[in-house]
């Protein structure tokens, strides 16, 4: 089930999801790190980040609500600690970059170029643009073209870039169009959706930022609707879908909507074996349906 | 609130603990059979085959179960500190409160659950013969009973106190007081002596060499505050919600100080949950202060 993420090739179909394996490390007791697809990484910046006060979470039907607010060592603790660490151990990375300016994810791709074990950048485009007061660089077409022109030109050229989607546009087509343009070499569908809930108890919001990413099962549907959007417009360019991925039958239905590989995030949470277990369900849901390669999967469901 | 600057000097200068190394062995997966049910009190003891999982555990580790099986609603892992190992067995003791722990304790016995473990940072045990004091609250008494064992073992006089609001809610008093000599206490006086746990903490503090307590925040802070006043180098495992229990997903975090005196948002399931108890700021838990790592790329200015 080899597959590739744009130009690099990678042994398998499946990978962990930003935020959701932290940097691979407490996944080794469950996972072969080096058969996965990559390492996804926790969204990097520049700076160390202590992320939000708790509380943090709160489930929610077949899903969860999350507001980590991004903690994370800062490039530099990336560079010296975890990513020599996946290297060692012949993991790939796919390192996720994260900015509050377009400067400081060219700054970031600058840093990563010609790094040992990374495989390439995913760009979390679902962060406020303090130059646009607080707007979200992924809602604005604009806005996210300029991050990732910037990034594509300051990175490594063996890294292919993807732009990573937010959900909560009204044309995410037109999004992904504005973003292929600049030179995203492919696009990952979705990160977490917006939203709220109460502590009837307490009446007041129940997370520490108060509103939150909602992640998990509960949001399949919704991703699958964009990856099959965005493979529709666009059927050239390469798709990393993820969305409440729990089974093999889940990432199938994202391969044959346009996806040519998946992330499994929160359903790590639920079973830390997930990402292996993802891979050979798929393996077996394709071979039993007479697929002789993932190839000729993706996007099956069009016609 | 304290100015920061107080908190350095006191977190360079007199912290009586180090931090509690990690454990040795790495945690495993694995679907278990119920092989005991038993309601104490308020409370159901469950008893699994589990001999990998209990194999591995030390005092103070905890293990996460998957809630409801595959399909389950309920993604989220819920965490049970480890009560007691042997003949290949793990047992628990579990506080039926919301969905997810009151599916849990309704668990008969033949019926299969997957589970993660042994997690987390055992309590560090101190020099051979010095003699200690435990102190459980609520069901936070089931995770002292491993630790008495291994106290006594070393030559250590163990000492335990017991409390809970009422005699329903006390936990694993008999099986500690084959170990040590144990002070029963409860709010409404309906076993023990009426009172809190902190009213026979303060009388014995001065007789012991190390504390070590479990069980809720507010009691956990209380008692920690009374060893450090004493001069007693105090260990807790604390409770803060979970959503993987394996390090992932960054919700479970409090304000912790570290061996080089800098408080991060450390991660309870991975760096604790056993802490030493003057390294956890309790008064911060839930807010995000100026000298926290990181903070000052969340927006918080220096004070
Ligand atoms: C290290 C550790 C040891 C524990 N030991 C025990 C024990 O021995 N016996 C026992 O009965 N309980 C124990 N708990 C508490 C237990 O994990 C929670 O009561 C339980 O997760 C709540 O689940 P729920 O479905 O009832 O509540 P819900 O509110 O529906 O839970 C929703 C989510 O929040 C998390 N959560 C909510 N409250 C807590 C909490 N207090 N602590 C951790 N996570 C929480 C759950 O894990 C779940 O992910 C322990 C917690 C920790 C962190
Ligand atoms: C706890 C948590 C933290 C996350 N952190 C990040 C992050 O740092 N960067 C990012 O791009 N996406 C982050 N995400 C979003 C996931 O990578 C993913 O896009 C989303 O959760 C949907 O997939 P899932 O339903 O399989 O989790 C996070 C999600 C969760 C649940
Ligand atoms: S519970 Fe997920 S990191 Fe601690």
């Amino acid at each position: 089930m080899g597959t590739a993420l744009a130009f690099a090739p990678i042994p398998g179909p499946v990978l962990t999801a930003s935020g959701c394996s932290a940097f691979g490390q407490e996944l080794e007791p469950f996972v072969d790190l080096d058969a996965l697809g990559a390492v996804v990484t926790k969204s990097v910046q520049l700076q160390p980040r202590s992320g939000r006060p708790t509380p943090r979470m709160a489930e929610t039907p077949s899903g969860m609500l999350n507001s980590i607010g991004l903690q994370g060592p800062g490039i530099d603790g990336l560079l010296a600690d975890e990513l020599p660490w996946l290297a060692q151990r012949g993991a790939r990375a796919l390192v996720s970059i994260a900015g509050t300016r377009v400067e400081h994810f060219a700054e970031l791709a600058t840093r990563l170029r010609g790094v040992p074990g990374v495989l390439g950048l995913e760009v979390n485009i679902s962060c406020p643009n303090v130059e646009s007061r607080g707007e979200v660089f992924a809602c604005d077409p604009v806005a996210a073209a300029d991050v990732v022109a910037a990034v594509r030109e300051a990175a490594d050229p063996a890294h292919p870039v993807f732009a990573k989607l937010s959900p909560d546009v009204t044309d995410i087509v037109s999004i992904a169009r504005s973003v292929t343009a600049a030179g995203a070499d492919g696009l990952s569908m979705i990160n977490t959706l917006l939203g709220l809930v109460i502590d009837p108890d307490t009446m007041r919001p129940v997370l520490g930022g108060v509103t939150g990413g909602l992640s998990g099962p509960a949001i399949r549907p919704v991703a699958l609707r964009c990856v099959w959007q965005v493979h529709q417009a666009l059927p050239e360019v390469p798709v990393l879908g993820m969305g409440g991925i729990r089974t093999g039958l889940d990432a199938l239905q994202f391969v044959l909507a346009g996806a040519s590989a998946v992330s499994v995030g929160t359903a790590v949470f639920n079973d830390p074996s997930a990402p292996a277990r993802v891979h050979a369900e798929l393996a077996d849901a394709l071979a039993a349906r007479g697929f002789a390669s993932l190839r000729d999967a993706v996007g099956y469901a069009h016609r | 609130m304290t100015a920061p600057a107080d908190r350095q000097s006191h977190a360079f200068g007199e912290l009586l603990t180090e931090p509690a190394p990690a454990a040795v062995q790495a945690p495993v997966q694995r679907v278990v059979e119920v092989v005991g049910r038993r309601p104490v009190g308020a409370y159901v003891e469950l008893t699994f085959a589990a001999p990998e999982t209990a194999g591995r555990a030390v005092p103070g580790q905890f293990v996460a179960f998957a809630i409801g099986g595959r399909e389950s609603a309920m993604l989220l892992r819920r965490s049970i500190a480890i009560a007691g190992t042997g003949d290949g067995r793990l047992t628990v003791v579990v506080a039926p409160h919301g969905p997810g722990s009151t599916w849990l304790a309704g668990l008969q016995p033949g019926a299969t659950v997957d589970v993660v473990g042994p997690l987390g940072r055992p309590f560090p045990l101190p020099e051979p013969g010095t003699p200690a004091l435990l102190v459980g609250g609520g069901y936070g008494a089931a995770a002292l009973v491993g630790l008495a064992g291994a106290l006594r073992e070393r030559g250590s006089d163990v000492s335990a106190v017991a409390g809970a609001a009422s005699a329903d809610r006390l936990c694993s008093v008999d099986e500690l007081s084959a170990l040590a000599g144990v002070t029963v206490l409860t709010d409404d006086g309906s076993a023990g002596r009426r009172g809190w746990v902190t009213d026979a903490v303060a009388e014995q503090v001065g007789r012991v060499g190390v504390v070590y307590a479990c069980g809720p925040m507010g009691m956990l802070r209380a008692v920690a505050e009374l060893a450090t006043a004493a001069g007693v180098p105090s260990y807790v495992a604390v409770e803060e919600s979970m959503a993987c229990g394996i390090g992932v997903c960054m919700t479970c975090v409090l304000p912790v100080v570290g061996a080089d005196g800098r408080t991060r948002f450390s991660r309870s399931c991975t760096e604790g949950p056993v802490f030493g108890g003057d390294r956890v700021r309790f008064a911060d838990v839930g807010t995000l202060t100026a000298d926290v790592v990181g903070a000052a790329a969340m927006g918080v200015l220096p004070a």
